[in-house]
């Protein structure tokens, strides 16, 4: 079994495909071992636009927004995301990235707000971890 | 009958082996034992210390092997195989716009690749324009954007279309771009019988695994199957389908899986044409495959051996296919995407090398190699290079393609051989009870299965149960080794610009009425029992775009939408 530790509280997560590639099997994984690490998981399908996930992230009161993007455009997608965060007044949610994104896109993609990103190869431990920091950060913000 | 050990000779490898195990082994285990409690390979299928003929008991040659070009083809469909003719070395390429990929399938062209492949950008991908507000962004990322036929004619500006073989990894949108294509050829003289490629065309594989679905499952597969239908009549070279496993393996099925899942598309869309009316004979030899060569290296090259053995009997014994050239496999690879690293990346080539010597080893037909640096992006013009060089080195250097099915009689491959194709049997039945592979698909099975794998897979690296030398092994945290691969780079957002210009342009000059008359008909001809493709195909040439044409058809079909199971 995984060494994942059972987190205290059941945080919510929202594990979402942005944009239109459809490698769906790295969200999947990620949306299981969350599950198994004790998080409640609401997975979003394929095909989802930034408007879709914020709604979806509002509606479920998710204490973090995991986002896997394979098609390269994650620069473009997660601007327009952290966008309507923003307009939405939702800027408190925690986001954090992964996919087949380059290492030099990193810095990019933290000073747009992403709290992490997720490189090619990165392991279901740390994942878990940091996404378990993230909600524990946010709840402590709110209290 | 053509057993290859008689009674007497296996009873007395049985008892030496058994000497050997008892007085050999255990004394070289007591003092060093075994590095790992189990050795099983990417189908979990556990791996024996050694293999002895004690393990190919009552194989019988001739049933099982036979000769290359002769039932049931395991040593390979032509008798003469590398040696009168190589492996096509097809690059699977496209980026940007028509005018980017057209220089990259000239500058491959040039420099020895055999055969073209065409690889689109998500919006082509899944039908839509790049204008459309979806596209945003990903216009010609992963592959080249082709919306009209005048974007195909940039693709093959100054290439002899009477000349070339082209494959398009187009599903969907397959009937489209092939109307793209055909017209296009027109357009530079070239007689249908003279058209050669394949159109990717496998639609219940989009809804296991590769996800560019369009419309719901059933009129998704009637489109296909008109293209399938069409191209029959009408393009005597073309192969309207290349059923793919590769999408199944890399969304994380195990080998077993992806050659059980594979073989069922087939026989489903084997039944969709035959209830047509259609001959088994009059089609199944234009049916190719598309599989993925990954890393455990003799699992790839018994899995090979057994999909063309499978394909055999299926199309001999269930379909009763008497042309010898219906029950050929004839099939494409492609090195494994998903068994390469971000992490120290430069290793990927060896990594490429061990799966395409696999893919050569198997008997494929086409080849292609991918790519070091696609971890991060669409490959630059130097990193294909070195792919395609791969290939010419294991073809020119190695002596591998010197003789036919050199592994053969391996006592490990035939043995392995065996499993897997009994394994991948199991899995067959299983589809069968559930109504074949469309009603297997409806019910979300293989898409089940495919979850459990690469989560399973997932859990295997965590635990150093499989390793990734870079990942899980070996690591050395080098960032600078991967900030220096020299990546391609072009600008995306001016290339989406162009190809927005461009398309609005088309809109505002071509013939209104005429263009408005073939999306009607199309639509009419949606709703009937009537082949699509001479709709579609019209509705191109009156400069219709990708994203109408889809659009027109989404209108009489409907949407496919997944329901999110994980």
């Amino acid at each position: 079994m995984l060494s994942l530790q059972y987190t205290k509280y059941q945080y919510k997560v929202l594990v979402a495909k942005l944009g239109i590639d459809g490698h769906d099997r790295g969200a999947k994984v990620i949306a299981r071992a969350l599950k198994d690490a004790g998080f409640e998981v609401i997975y979003t399908g394929i095909r989802q636009t930034p408007e879709q996930i914020v709604s979806a992230a509002l509606q479920e009161d998710v204490d973090v927004i995991g986002v896997s993007i394979l098609s390269g455009a994650h620069i473009h997608h997660m601007n327009k995301l952290m966008e309507e965060l923003k307009n939405a007044g939702a800027e408190d949610i925690p986001v954090v990235v992964g996919g087949t994104i380059p290492v030099i896109d990193v810095d990019e993609l933290k000073k747009i707000g992403v709290k992490e990103v997720f490189l090619p190869g990165e392991s279901l431990n740390r994942i878990v971890d940091v996404v378990r920091r993230l909600a524990e950060e946010k709840k402590k913000a709110e209290k | 009958m053509g057993n290859l050990y008689d009674k007497k000779s296996l009873n007395e490898i049985k008892n030496s082996f058994e000497k050997w195990e008892k007085e050999t082994l255990q004394n070289w285990l007591n003092q060093v034992p075994e590095r790992e409690k189990e050795f099983t390979n990417l189908s979990n299928i556990p791996i024996k210390i050694l293999y002895t003929p004690a393990d190919l008991e009552d194989f019988d040659y001739n049933a099982k092997l036979g000769f290359p070009g002769n039932y049931p083809y395991t040593r390979g469909i032509h008798a003469t195989m590398y040696r009168a003719r190589l492996w096509t070395m097809r690059m699977f390429s496209g980026f940007g716009g028509p005018e980017e990929t057209n220089k990259r399938l000239k500058f491959l062209i040039e420099h020895g690749e055999t055969g073209l492949s065409l690889a689109f950008d998500y919006p082509t991908l899944i039908g839509i324009d790049p204008d459309d507000p979806m596209a945003e962004g990903e216009v010609g990322i992963v592959g080249v954007s082709v919306p009209t036929i005048e974007d195909m004619k940039i693709v093959f500006d100054g290439i002899n279309m009477g000349q070339v073989t082209t494959n398009m990894t187009i599903n969907p949108p397959a009937p489209v771009l092939l109307s793209f294509y055909v017209g296009v050829a027109e357009m530079q003289g070239v007689p249908y019988d003279k058209i050669g490629g394949t159109t990717q065309n496998d639609p219940l594989k989009e809804f296991i695994a590769q996800k560019s679905y369009v419309f719901p499952p059933e009129p998704a597969v009637r489109v296909s199957m008109d293209l399938i239908e069409w191209s029959v009549k009408n393009l005597p070279k073309w192969n309207p389908i290349s059923v793919s496993g590769y999408h199944i393996r890399e969304a994380g099925s195990t080998a077993v899986q992806e050659l059980a899942f594979t073989i069922a598309d087939g026989i489903e869309y084997v039944r969709q044409l035959i209830s047509r009316g259609l001959d088994v004979d009059e089609f199944a030899h234009r049916i190719s495959f598309f599989w993925d060569s990954h890393i455990n290296f003799f699992e790839e090259i018994a899995k090979f051996r057994a999909a063309r053995r499978m394909w055999a009997k299926i199309m001999k014994e269930w379909f009763h296919a008497k042309k010898e050239r219906s029950m050929w496999m004839r099939f494409h690879t492609q090195t494994a995407g998903v068994s390469l690293t971000a992490q120290q990346p430069w290793n990927n080539i060896i990594r490429t090398t061990i799966e395409a010597m696999a893919a050569v080893l198997g008997g494929t037909q086409s080849l292609h190699t991918n790519s070091f640096d696609e971890p991060f992006r669409v490959p630059s013009e130097f990193a294909a290079k070195i792919a395609l060089r791969t290939q010419q080195i294991i073809a020119y250097e190695s002596g591998i393609a010197d003789t036919i099915d050199p592994l053969a009689g391996s006592y490990y491959v035939e043995w392995l051989t065996d499993e897997i194709e009994e394994k991948a049997w199991n899995y067959i039945d299983r589809i069968e009870k559930l109504g074949g592979m469309l009603e297997a698909v409806k019910k979300g099975f293989p898409q089940r299965e495919l979850t459990e794998a690469s989560y399973n897979y997932q859990r295997q690296v965590e635990e150093k149960r499989k390793y990734i030398v870079g990942v899980n092994i070996f690591e050395d945290n080098q960032v600078d080794e991967i900030r220096n691969v020299p990546l391609l780079e072009f600008d995306q957002a001016e290339i989406e610009r162009r190809q927005i210009s461009r398309i609005r342009k088309i809109r505002s000059e071509r013939d209104k009425e005429l263009w408005e008359r073939s999306l009607n008909e199309l639509r009419k001809a949606a709703e009937k029992d009537v082949n699509l493709m001479p709709y579609i195909l019209q509705a191109a040439k009156a400069k219709a775009t990708l994203g109408e044409i889809i659009s027109a058809l989404k209108e009489v079909f409907g949407s496919y939408v997944e329901p999110p199971i994980y």
